[in-house]
């Protein structure tokens, strides 16, 4: 019953909300009619006897108010006028409100992406079933999580902790579907992989257990749904049929479901194939090799009621149990569990640590952004220190007064999370579809999701409420009285406060990372004009897997030689040779050497550890590295000859002594066999980084160190699509088997530029993110300055001061701490270099473009920042400022 | 203090009841009627009585219907609601006790403790 009035009271308040004020201003002025009737027959004049019955009612703003509150459904009311009126104070000052909104705008989006990153990598299981109870198995030595496959069965049929375990390893094949044959990337995987999982598969079938008998019995293809769905179009007639996988028939037994992209997070397979047949895939015949260790993973998950640390207790007792048995395969068999997604210490926790870095510094961010915002909002609230005491004085609480106060902040960090979302959003879609390399299916799977919504928003609030807080004191404080009698008055601050020492951070680091980005970009700009012993420029790589085309022993030299030939026919080619991973690519093979009077070849014996290439004689010519001294290779360096050799000038520095001593002499490599050097050449770039120091490199001819998985180089002015057509068709000609995959050599060496990329953007966006704080802190802090300062300013331009006299007077402090600010980031910026330079090709700051560009920069950014404070301290009008204040 | 007392924090709301069951009033009859039935010794601030009659009908313990009133304007008027009507006797109840209790220990004399 009472509800029931109160809900009808509240119902008929908020849709009829006029009827009520209506009402409500109709019952008062009855009253105050009833009484001026009285007092007229007392015999007071009509006007007199209203204006009287008037005052004697006492305020009537306060009493409606009142009465408002009486009739209940307040707060949404009280919500709705304080939205309405927020919105209103901030269009009315568009430039803060930009500000404020694109602040935190940026500094929730980078919250919301790290947020998302993290919640995907390390917050979010696997798509399995009961993923929560899934592990994988470590080794605890320096192993990491491989183990060899006798083991892994051991482990399988000995442990009582796991419902079953399952292995998978990760590997490369050609598969050929009857035309056009592709590189693919799968999982081999043990039998029993996908029922360990507990999956369903959402086209045919799986294999299991009971499908595997031994060495290549069991070739069967699983697909990923992603594969199915681009490479097969979704046809569900490839369940059954037969396809070359390394010209080996496998059958496709079905696909996957959609939602499951393998156990490793970061790498998603194309299909799955049972590890037994594993020599076919990968041409290695080691599945009963017990101190070799390949399986990339065993994982399973724990029986009901059993602990990680029971569990690993189970295996440590077969460990030691295996190390008796096995003493010189198996020795310190002792494991831990981890979470499969992201295994072993090696990967996951690196990763994990970085994030974790990474979201730490976001929170600062957004931290050191709530810390400005709120002097902004001091600011302001000290602009509007009038408003605030005329209202008390009219008998606003001062409860009401930080519920407007509060609502304008929290609207504010709720436009400013909303943008930041979408951007973060725009920016987490982007990473989920990006491939850093493209030749491998690598992805970082961070699709947002009601986490990372539920965490911007919340984050939004808090900042809102955070820097909404700031000014409270204030408010608490005002006094109206003397505030409407004797207008604001600001005691001056101390001469250095906490807030200036923030500032003054927020600058040097913002100075800092601006320096540190311009140095990375001026080296990345120069690394791409930069001398690598190789000429990228008009030269193509065909990577070609003869192994994958199922060829092996002497058939691979003679198809090689066959192929580079072909290739070599195709007009506008100018040159073609063989090499088995061109430089800067992916990865590089080294060798440890040792000196020609070296007898015992043991790896701490030995003179330098070398970057090792196997070629062709065409090599040289095709890649454009220059020959300095002898000779390159020619046909007949081959398996009957002497082992030769060409160098690079720092191998024949490093082990000779000098480069013209070397020619002709000797020196040896594992094994025992003596290379002779015939050739040495120019220095060049080798690893993966530009910004390594000159390497000891060692070219040996093909024919001597063979490789069937080669790449032909190929140099030619042709149009780089036109020439990949040609090339591949050519190739067809000579082995329609043949997996081909082209690309220029500029495009092979993203791989090589991605770390110092990598660097360079995220600097770059740090340095945006920095200079948005500095921008937030001058602006909060100049038109705090100009605020405190208006009556001191106004009485300044009356006695006759300059506008330039007023800006100094203002804005002077600021600009100091900008100076002191950059100057010291400046000075670090130039110390971090060091640090950079391992990492950015020729990162320097002795380069006088970066310096003006970082003081520029600052400069800019002070302008900006003081812009609209400055226009604020000359727009004041000292006539206007003397009267009201 | 010239004869008038300050009314005590929480009576309003019992004066406004007992005021209107002795039939219908308006806002400013109410505020008459209270004056008259205490003899003018309880001083109500005008406009502070329209927060408690809105509280009062939020409550349920009064109905509000616009009507005319004696002077011949459009006025509000109140009367009390069965909840009124019971919740007036509670209090007045309520209000007896304590004020006898109140009463009978302030009357105490010295020999009887």
């Amino acid at each position: 019953m009472r509800l029931l009035a109160y809900l009808r009271s509240l119902a008929s308040k908020f849709f009829h909300r006029s009827q009520v004020e209506n009402d409500m201003d109709e019952e008062l002025h009855s009253h105050i009619q009833h009484r001026a009737d009285d007092l007229q027959r007392a015999g007071l004049g009509r006007a007199a006897a209203e204006r009287r019955a008037r005052i004697e009612f006492g305020g009537q703003q306060r009493f409606k108010e009142e009465c408002r509150e009486a009739l209940g459904g307040n707060f949404l009311e009280t919500l709705m006028q304080d939205l309405r009126f927020s919105l209103r104070v901030l269009r009315k000052s568009p430039g803060f409100t930009v500000v404020a909104v694109l602040t935190l705008a940026l500094a929730i989006g980078a919250n919301a992406v790290v947020f998302g990153i993290l919640n995907a990598v390390i917050l979010r299981p696997l798509n399995v079933p009961r993923a929560e109870s899934l592990y994988g198995i470590e080794r605890t030595s320096a192993w990491g999580t491989y183990q060899s496959y006798p083991d892994y069965l051991d482990l399988r049929d000995q442990n009582r902790s796991f419902e079953g375990l399952a292995a998978y390893n990760i590997a490369g094949a050609g598969l050929d579907t009857g035309d056009n044959p592709v590189r693919v990337s799968l999982y081999e995987v043990s039998g029993n992989y996908f029922d360990v999982l507990g999956l369903k598969p959402n086209l045919g079938r799986f294999f299991h257990g009971s499908d595997e008998h031994g060495p290549n019995s069991a070739p069967y293809i699983v697909l990923t749904y992603g594969y199915w769905h681009t490479h097969f179009q979704d046809d569900r007639s490839v369940e059954g049929r037969v396809v070359r996988l390394n010209q080996h028939p496998f059958t496709i037994f079905g696909v996957a479901p959609p939602e499951f992209h393998g156990t490793l997070l970061f790498f998603t397979p194309d299909f799955f194939v049972p590890i037994v047949n594993r020599e076919q895939v990968e041409g290695a015949s080691d599945l009963n090799a017990r101190g070799i260790r390949w399986v990339f993973q065993v994982m399973g998950h724990l029986r009901p009621g059993v602990t990680p640390l029971q569990a690993a207790a189970d295996l440590n007792s077969i460990g030691s149990a295996l190390e008796k048995i096995y003493p010189k395969d198996d020795a310190k068999m002792t494991f831990s569990l981890a979470r499969p997604s992201l295994p072993g210490n090696f990967i996951g926790r690196p990763v994990r640590a970085f994030v974790t870095g990474l979201m730490l510094l976001a929170g600062l961010i957004l931290l050191a952004a709530c810390a400005n915002l709120g002097t902004l909002f001091a600011a302001r609230a000290a602009d509007r220190s009038r408003e605030v005491a005329l209202r008390l004085a009219l008998g606003a609480s001062r409860n009401r007064i930080l519920r407007t106060l509060f609502t304008e902040a929290v609207l504010i960090s709720l436009m400013g999370g909303a943008v930041g979302l979408d951007g973060s959003i725009l920016l987490l879609r982007w990473l989920s579809v990006w491939q850093p390399i493209p030749r491998f299916p690598i992805q970082v799977p961070v699709y947002p999701d009601a986490h990372v919504y539920a965490v911007a928003l919340a984050l939004a609030l808090v900042s809102g409420i955070l820097f909404g807080i700031v000014p409270v004191r204030q408010v608490l404080k005002t006094n109206p009285y003397q505030v409407v009698k004797a207008g604001s008055t600001v005691m001056a601050g101390r001469r250095l406060t906490v807030r200036d020492l923030l500032l003054v951070v927020q600058i040097a680091i913002c100075a800092l990372l601006v320096t540190s980005s311009m140095v990375a970009v001026r080296g990345l700009v120069r690394s791409v004009h930069a001398n690598f012993g190789f000429e990228p420029r008009n030269a193509m790589l065909v990577e070609t897997n003869l192994s994958m085309a199922g060829y092996r022993g002497d058939a691979v030299p003679a198809m090689q030689k066959r192929m580079a030939d072909a290739v070599r026919a195709i007009p506008g080619v100018n040159s073609a040779g063989l090499v088995d991973n061109p430089p800067l690519v992916e990865g590089w093979n080294a060798a440890n050497v040792f000196t020609d009077e070296t007898a015992d070849l043991r790896p701490a014996n030995a003179a330098a550890t070398a970057v090792k290439y196997s070629v062709s004689p065409d090599y040289f010519q095709a890649a454009g590295t220059a020959l300095l001294v002898g000779r390159t290779f020619s046909p007949h360096d081959d398996q009957t000859a002497q082992r030769v050799a060409v160098v690079s000038r720092e191998f024949a520095r490093k082990i000779f002594g000098s480069v013209t001593s070397s020619l002709g002499r000797y020196y040896k490599v594992l094994g025992g066999a003596r290379i002779q050097v015939v050739g040495i050449v120019e220095e060049g770039k080798y690893t993966t980084n530009l910004a390594e120091d000159p390497q000891p490199a060692m070219f040996l001819p093909i024919l001597q160190s063979p490789s069937s998985e080669t790449w032909l180089v190929v140099r030619s002015g042709l149009d780089p699509q036109q020439l990949a057509g040609a090339v591949r068709s050519t190739l067809r000609g000579v082995d329609a088997a043949i997996p081909v995959y082209t690309e220029t050599w500029i495009e092979g060496m993203d791989g090589a530029l991605f770390t110092s990329r990598v660097a360079t953007a995220s600097l770059g966006l740090m340095g945006v993110m920095g200079a948005m704080l500095a921008m937030t802190g001058i602006f909060g802090m100049a038109a705090n300055s100009v605020s405190k300062r208006r009556r001191e300013l106004g009485i300044r331009m009356a006695l006759g001061a300059q506008r330039n006299e007023v800006l100094q007077a203002s804005l002077g402090r600021a600009f100091k701490l900008l100076a002191l600010g950059s100057t010291a980031g400046l000075l670090l910026g130039i110390l971090a270099s060091r640090v950079l330079a391992s990492i950015v090709y020729q990162a320097t700051p002795r380069d006088p473009l970066v310096l003006t560009g970082v003081v520029l920069a600052m400069l800019l950014l002070g302008l900006l920042a003081t812009w609209i404070p400055a226009q604020r301290a000359l727009s004041l009008d000292p006539l206007t400022l003397l009267r009201e204040e | 203090m010239n004869g008038q007392a300050q009314i005590l924090p929480g009576t309003l709301d019992l004066l406004i009841l007992k005021a209107v069951s002795l039939g219908p009033l308006h806002g400013y009859g109410a505020l008459l009627r209270i004056g008259q039935i205490s003899e003018q010794a309880l001083v109500i601030e005008q406009g502070a009585l329209y927060p408690a009659l809105f509280r009062l009908v939020r409550q349920g313990l009064l109905k509000a219907t616009w009507g005319t009133s004696e002077n011949n304007r459009r006025a509000k008027f109140y009367e009390l609601t069965a909840l009124g009507r019971k919740r007036l006797r509670e209090e007045t109840e309520g209000w007896n006790r304590l004020a006898t209790a109140i009463a009978s220990a302030l009357s105490a004399q010295p020999e009887e403790t």
